[in-house]
Parts: structure tokens; sequence; C-alpha cells
């Protein structure tokens, strides 16, 4: 085991900021790259359901 | 008497380059992709913070290496990808292919921007800075620009046949800055480590510091198959809207 205690896992030998830094940027772009994805694709899939049901209404 | 089982189930691959089939195949394997992406993240970060030692030189600023050269490897490897769906969309007037190399440009820019950042953020307690000009950051600066020129020119085409063509032309150029990044730390003297991990010797490093960072690089794998499918999903119905199958997927959604 590295850490003994959760504080020291924080501090990553000095180095918290740098280690953090990077993985709370890698957490923050992969959860909004995929947020991001399927909102276009439910958009377009709102826009293609809108565009050929109200075609076949009228 | 054997013959006919040849044909009677022949295994028809280039049914997946109709986009109607494609988006269907990809539906159902989206959600197993993000699956294995958590998986193997919770696996590979726990092997990277708890099994893996503190590095005897470096301390824990090392533990930024399991997600950065995983990111780097990724954003290589996207573009060749990228470049190599677009060229075939181009000579052989695929859509299917020039819509994948449309759907992988952003994931691979994202990994060249995370490959950059965190190389920045290892970089400033390394060596004490958190850019220099050197051989190797430059080239991987590049590849995130021609990323970004990629989606910027597919996107300001309007013809969208044009658009392709044009972006398959710049990716294709571009590709030739992939080997020179992979090997700018050979070529040149650079600030930059070598390569951690070489087809010709032993890895420098601990084996539970590797199996945490193979981990992790198979974790972006499943993540990349994920986002970029779902966008391909997105791309399929933007550009095949006017089409009957996505008329008749559309309509049966809506009675349901």
């Amino acid at each position: 085991m590295n850490w003994h205690s959760p504080s020291e896992f924080l501090a990553m030998g000095g180095y918290g900021l740098y280690v953090w830094g990077s993985y709370a940027a890698a957490a923050a772009l992969m959860l909004l790259e995929p947020w991001l994805a399927q909102r276009r694709h439910r958009r377009a899939w709102h826009d293609a359901v809108q565009a050929h049901t109200s075609e076949s209404e009228s | 008497m054997t013959a006919p089982t040849a044909t009677a189930a022949p295994l028809r691959l280039f049914n997946f380059a109709a986009p109607s089939r494609f988006y269907a195949l990809i539906g159902t394997l989206v959600p197993w992709c993000w699956a294995a992406t958590v998986l193997l993240a919770v696996a590979g970060l726990y092997m990277g913070f708890f099994v893996a030692p503190t590095d005897a030189t470096q301390g824990d600023a090392y533990r930024i290496i399991f997600i950065h050269v995983p990111a780097a490897w990724m954003s290589m490897l996207l573009y060749l990808v990228m470049a190599g769906w677009a060229g075939i969309g181009w000579a052989f007037n695929a859509r299917m292919a020039s819509m994948l190399a449309r759907a992988i440009a952003p994931t691979g820019a994202m990994f060249a921007f995370l490959a950059l950042w965190t190389g920045s953020f290892w970089g400033k307690p390394a060596w004490g800075t958190w850019w220099v000009w050197d051989a190797r950051l430059t080239t991987e600066l590049l590849l995130l620009f021609l990323y970004l020129g990629y989606i910027a020119l597919v996107n300001a085409i309007d013809d969208l046949r044009r658009a392709d063509q044009a972006g398959a032309l710049l990716a294709l150029v571009g590709s030739i800055n992939v080997p020179v990044i992979y090997f700018s730390v050979k070529w040149w003297n650079t600030l930059h480590q070598g390569a951690t991990i070489s087809m010709t010797a032993a890895p420098k490093m601990a084996s539970t510091m590797l199996t945490a960072m193979l981990l992790l690089t198979l974790a972006f794998w499943a993540y990349a198959f994920a986002v970029i499918f779902t966008r391909t999903r997105a791309i399929v119905i933007e550009r095949e809207a006017h089409t009957s199958w996505v008329a008749d997927l559309a309509r049966g959604q809506s009675r349901s």
C-alpha cells in the first residue's frame, strides 16, 4: 500500500497539483466529449423524426 | 454435397458499408464499449495508484505517465486511422468511410490536447518548465493543429463530397507528421525522454507500472470506439436525413 491516509493520497508526495491537474483534465474532457456526441445524436434524431412525421401527416 | 454450405451464409462485411446497417451495428456496440471503458479504467487506476510503487527518482509525479502515454499513442493512432478512412472515402467514393473520418477527428484532437496538457503538468516538476520548443512537443502540437485544421476545413465547405475530398487531402499530407513525432526523440536531441516501451528492448519500468499503463491504454481504446461510434451515428442521421431508411426509422419511432 502506498498511502497511509487520504491526505497523503491527495498530496501525492508533494506533486498533488501536477498529478491531479492531469487527471482532472482527462476526467473532464472524457466526460464532456461523450456528452456532446450524445447530444448531437439526440438532436439529429429529433430533427429526423420531426421532418418525417410532419411530412407524412400533410 | 458440401458446396451449398459455403454459400449459405457468406460473411458479407461490405454490407456494413451501407450507412443503414452500420448505424444499427454500432448502436448495439456502444453500450459494450462503455462497459469495457469503465472496467478497464477502474482496474488501471487501481493498479496505477494503489499497486504501482512510488518512483525512486521522480516520486509520485511519474504517475502522470499512466494517462500521458496512452493519450499520446491514441492521438497518433487515431490520426492514421482518420487519414486512412478519409483516403478510402475519397478513392472509392465511399460515404460511410468519409463519415467515419469526420467522426474520428474531434476525439483525436481531444487526445492530442490531453497528451500536451498532461505532458505540461509533468514537464513542470520534471524539467522545471511547462513548455519547451522541443522536437517531440512541437510535432505533437502540430498534430493538434492538423486535427483542428481538418475539422475547420470539412466544416467550411458546404458541398459534402468536396469537403470530404479536401479533408482527405489535408489528412493524408499531414500523416507524414506521425512518424516524425514517433521518431523525434531518436532523430533530435530532445529534452523529452526516449520511448518507454520499444519493440526491441525490455520495458524500462516496473511490471506493475507497465500493467497500469497498458490497462489505461485499453480503456482509452474502448473509450475511443464508444465516443466515435456515437458521433458516427449522429453524422449518419444528419447526412442521410433525406433517405427512405431514415424516414422509415423515424416514423417507426414516432408511432411507438
